[in-house]
């Protein structure tokens, strides 16, 4: 069987070829704070991180990950960024909230200071529908206040 | 006590007067302005449990036993089902139920719109559940579907009577008018979009018992409409909705998927989910109907408004209702002569749905711009023929609660004042320039609503209601209200919601309600219990209870006393101090309204007929702000939400067949982090002094109300050119960019087209 690694904890799946790291994080393991908006990978709702990389869990196929280790909402548990995002009321509705801040925690480990351009490009793979959008780029422009 | 009154009850735009039990409202008014924590920013009580992904939406819940459903829907606009198999569906692996025509009300063997449901499937997981649609064999009789508003409309197919209205004589105010303008304006279909789709789960505990997990806007409109079509006791439903992934609207009721959830569990004996997907979301969930408007004003060469007129024609669907499109031009200005007249045109294609500020958002594009059209014919400021036609009371000689439009006029004014700025910044084929437009909403919400307050000997405060709060951030501003009048820090309160049976009856989450709704219930039922601590402390401090009040966490007393609250709290052992409160009446015989204003910045590529906004610059009257952070979240997504709907949002239909040809995030493109402009927002911040203990009014619809136009002017400023319908696409700015380089040819400036 194969096995993941999420959040620095080792998991055999049983999950049949064709199934998506989405499907297996959500209903395997329970971890639903990554959310299924469109599930064909246009919203960004269930980002999660491949090795750091910010990636569709809804159109990865689980059999594809390998040894890449997966980071999950979960496992950013206390990351400033969380807070940032509560103190800048970057969330309205919450339900793109954990896709939000796992890409914009894989920018700020890429670009530790970003600028406004720079999230504008980064994060506009994911859609707030309340809007949210001025305050999520001040929530990851004062992230480590 | 208890009172039964006649009251009026307003939900998105329509007036009910109804008999309704009311308790008094006995609480003044605070003073205005900020007090110890309403009026102060407060971020989400639940916010790192929304951050964290801890939060459990309806998507996240999961019961022991729980089948997944899939529900086939016609892929025709309107067909007739001659022949139906359900039987290799049933045999299917993992399928513990199938439902067809007959079995649930909204299946049916005659679809009039596409992704109607016709047949429903319930199995271990959410695959096999689809896998096994696919083995139901369906023969299809497509039949001609109508899909023409204007034909509707010339058929006499309606969803509804047209509403008429009228006041004066719209032709003697046309011929008393030195200048006329004539246009014809058309809004898009557009879709709500929530992130999380529309879903539910339904459990029942017994032939008669039903529980529903549902994302939704009003867990009692559910609650009762379930115990309505299934013949139930209302008290034998319990509707749970803790979080919830956005409605704007499109979630105030079961929906078809919750009726054939609830059918699939009784027949499975099992736990049923019925999760939308986002391809059936964007069909057959609803939508804000596309309009056209025929509008006509006229005016006194001193700006003087004389006549306003306007047909309108909504392209409904096959069912919902026909809004209030028309309601701008009746509510907002001063004119003596008005005729009005809406059409709900009935089509095989998907009903329509709520959605923040139905019909007034369309009406307000049109109006709006037809008052620019004027002011440039008239040669008046925009802003100063608004300032004439201000309205002082209400058409039907109603007095407003309150109204401070001229106050958010005067506000904008440096706002406004930047155009000539704005425009001197234009370079190359980039035209730069400002527009402005007014906004019009209800948004007072009404009785009835309650609240319960529970205080225990740790001075924790739990405000216990069964509302729900869809992501409007609800929870933070009940929790300011009781820390407000229980004079307690902020983290010292909690709030409870979100279960029908675990609270008291609580208003629906639309129309702009919930805290002017909410709010005074949570403020009453905090006052209550305030006034139990303080004749605690009387007795324990030998006070008289009148010098007493409660103050930063303690009791002061007006001779110099204080003591902290825990030493009443203390004394309570495993005693707690329980407090009720009920929403009191509205303002007899008073409208009431909420006013606003917004100033828009673009720029316009001349060439591509690319539009960018630039600056959005929002001023609202919505009455005392409880928390002004919170506010300024739901200006600035309303603003991101018009900018979609003005922009690039547009529901498209083949207009042979009726399919949806936008089913996908991909092809029905919103708005993302890019496409954000600045965005400044302003408050009158004044109580509306006739309403409620709070004085507080509703503001998730208001600021999507007037961008659109306000956006459309700021086009004319940059480029003289009218755009009149929405989504301004390429095609539409260069269509009007090229009518107004004939007309400038013709030397006809600013004339009306034909």
């Amino acid at each position: 069987m194969p096995e993941l690694v999420v959040n620095g904890q080792r998991h055999e799946t049983s999950a049949p070829v064709g199934a998506t790291l989405l499907e297996v994080l959500r209903g395997e393991l329970g971890l639903t704070g990554t959310k299924i908006a469109c599930g064909e990978g246009h919203c960004g709702a269930c980002t999660v991180m491949l090795d750091g990389a910010p990636t569709l869990s809804c159109i990865t196929l689980v059999h594809t990950v390998g040894a890449r280790e997966v980071t999950t909402i979960e496992g950013l548990r206390d990351h400033p960024l969380v807070h940032s995002f509560v103190r800048a009321d970057a969330l309205q509705c919450g339900f793109c909230t954990p896709g939000q801040i796992v890409s914009a925690a894989a920018l700020v480990q890429a670009i530790p200071e970003p600028t406004s351009e720079d999230i504008r490009h980064h994060m506009a793979g994911n859609i707030c529908r309340c809007g949210a959008y001025p305050r999520i780029e001040e929530a990851v422009l004062t992230w480590r206040d | 006590m208890a009172r039964l009154i006649k009251t009026e009850k307003e939900v998105e735009g329509r007036y009910e007067e109804t008999w309704v039990v009311v308790e008094e409202d006995v609480l003044a008014q605070w003073p205005a302005g900020p007090l110890e924590i309403v009026g102060h920013d407060a971020p989400k009580k639940d916010g790192l449990e929304r951050a964290r992904g801890l939060a459990t939406y309806t998507a996240d819940v999961r019961l022991n036993g729980m089948l997944h459903a899939a529900v086939l829907r016609s892929p025709y606009a309107r067909a007739r089902v001659k022949g139906l198999d359900l039987e290799p569906a049933r045999s299917a692996p993992g399928v513990h139920a199938v439902v067809g025509p007959g079995d649930v009300h909204v299946l049916t063997d005659e679809p009039s719109y596409p992704g109607q449901p016709v047949a429903a499937v319930a199995a271990d997981t959410s695959w096999q559940a689809r896998e096994a649609l696919k083995l139901i064999e369906v023969e299809w009789e497509e039949l001609e579907p109508l899909l023409d508003p204007e034909e509707a409309v010339a058929r006499e197919e309606l969803v509804e009577e047209p509403r008429r209205y009228e006041r004066g004589d719209l032709e003697r105010g046309l011929a008393e008018a030195d200048v006329v303008v004539e246009a014809e304006y058309r809004t898009a279909t557009v879709l709500h979009n929530s992130m999380e789709t529309h879903q539910s789960i339904c459990r029942w505990l017994d032939d008669d018992k039903l529980e529903v997990w549902i994302s939704t806007q009003y867990i009692w409109g559910v609650r009762d409409a379930l115990a309505r079509q299934l013949g139930l006791n209302p008290d034998d439903v319990r509707v749970v909705c803790e979080f919830m992934g956005g409605g704007f609207g499109s979630k105030n009721g079961p929906g078809d998927y919750t009726y054939i959830g609830a059918k699939l569990a009784k027949r499975s004996g099992r736990p049923v989910k019925c999760a939308l997907t986002r391809r059936e979301e964007n069909t057959a969930t609803g939508n804000r109907n596309a309009t056209i408007q025929r509008l006509v004003a006229g005016a006194k060469a001193d700006g003087t408004l004389t006549a306003l007129g306007g047909e309108f024609v909504n392209a409904v669907g096959w069912a919902g209702f026909s809004p209030m499109t028309g309601g701008p031009m009746q509510y907002l200005y001063a004119c003596d002569n008005v005729r009005i007249a809406e059409h709900g045109a009935k089509l095989n294609s998907p009903p329509n749905a709520a959605f923040r500020a139905p019909g007034f958002v369309e009406g307000t594009f049109g109006l709006e711009c037809l008052l620019d059209e004027l002011a440039a014919q008239l040669d008046v400021d925009p802003l100063e023929l608004r300032r004439i036609n201000h309205l002082d009371t209400d058409p039907e000689s109603r007095a407003y609660s309150s109204k401070n439009l001229m106050e958010c006029y005067r506000l904008a004014e440096p706002h406004w004042e930047r155009r000539h700025e704005v425009r001197a910044r234009s370079e190359g084929p980039w035209k730069r320039g400002v527009g402005l437009a007014s906004q019009i909403w209800f948004g007072g919400g009404g009785p009835p609503s309650y609240a319960w307050v529970r205080i225990s000997k740790d001075g924790r405060v739990t405000v216990i209601t069964a509302m729900q709060d869809i992501g409007t951030g609800t929870r933070t501003a009940m929790a300011q209200i009781a820390a407000e009048e229980l004079g307690v820090p902020l983290d010292r309160v909690e709030v409870t919601l979100g279960d029908s049976a675990r609270g008291p009856y609580a208003s629906i989450s639309a129309g702009s309600s919930t805290t002017p709704s909410m709010g005074p219930a949570v403020r009453s039922a905090a006052g209550d219990a305030a006034r139990q601590i303080l004749e605690l402390a009387a007795q324990r401090f030998d006070k008289e209870q009148r010098v007493l009040s409660l103050k930063g966490g303690n009791i002061v007393s007006q001779d110099g006393g204080s003591w902290p609250l825990g030493q009443i709290c203390e004394l309570l052992g495993d005693g707690q101090i329980l407090g009720k409160g009920a929403r009191g009446p509205n303002p007899t015989g008073m409208r009431v309204l909420t006013f606003g204003v917004q100033v828009a910045e673009v720029a316009v590529d001349v060439e591509t007929g690319e539009v960018r906004v630039e600056r959005v610059a929002a001023i609202h009257d919505v009455g005392r702000i409880i928390n002004p952070l919170g506010a300024r979240s739901q200006v600035e997504g309303g603003i991101v939400q018009a900018i979609g709907h003005t922009l690039c949002e547009e529901r498209l239909i083949d207009p042979h067949t009726g399919k949806v040809l936008t089913p996908t995030l991909d092809s029905y493109r919103m708005p993302t982090i890019a496409d954000v402009p600045e965005i400044v927002s302003e408050f009158v911040d004044l109580p509306d002094l006739h309403l409620t203990n709070l004085g507080s009014k509703g503001l998730g619809e208001p600021p999507i109300i007037p961008t659109a136009a306000a956006i459309a002017n700021a086009i004319r400023d940059a480029t003289g050119a009218d755009v009149r319908s929405v989504p301004v696409t390429r095609e539409e700015m260069l269509r009007a960019l090229r009518e107004a380089r004939e007309r400038e040819r013709e030397g006809v400036v600013g004339a009306p087209a034909a």
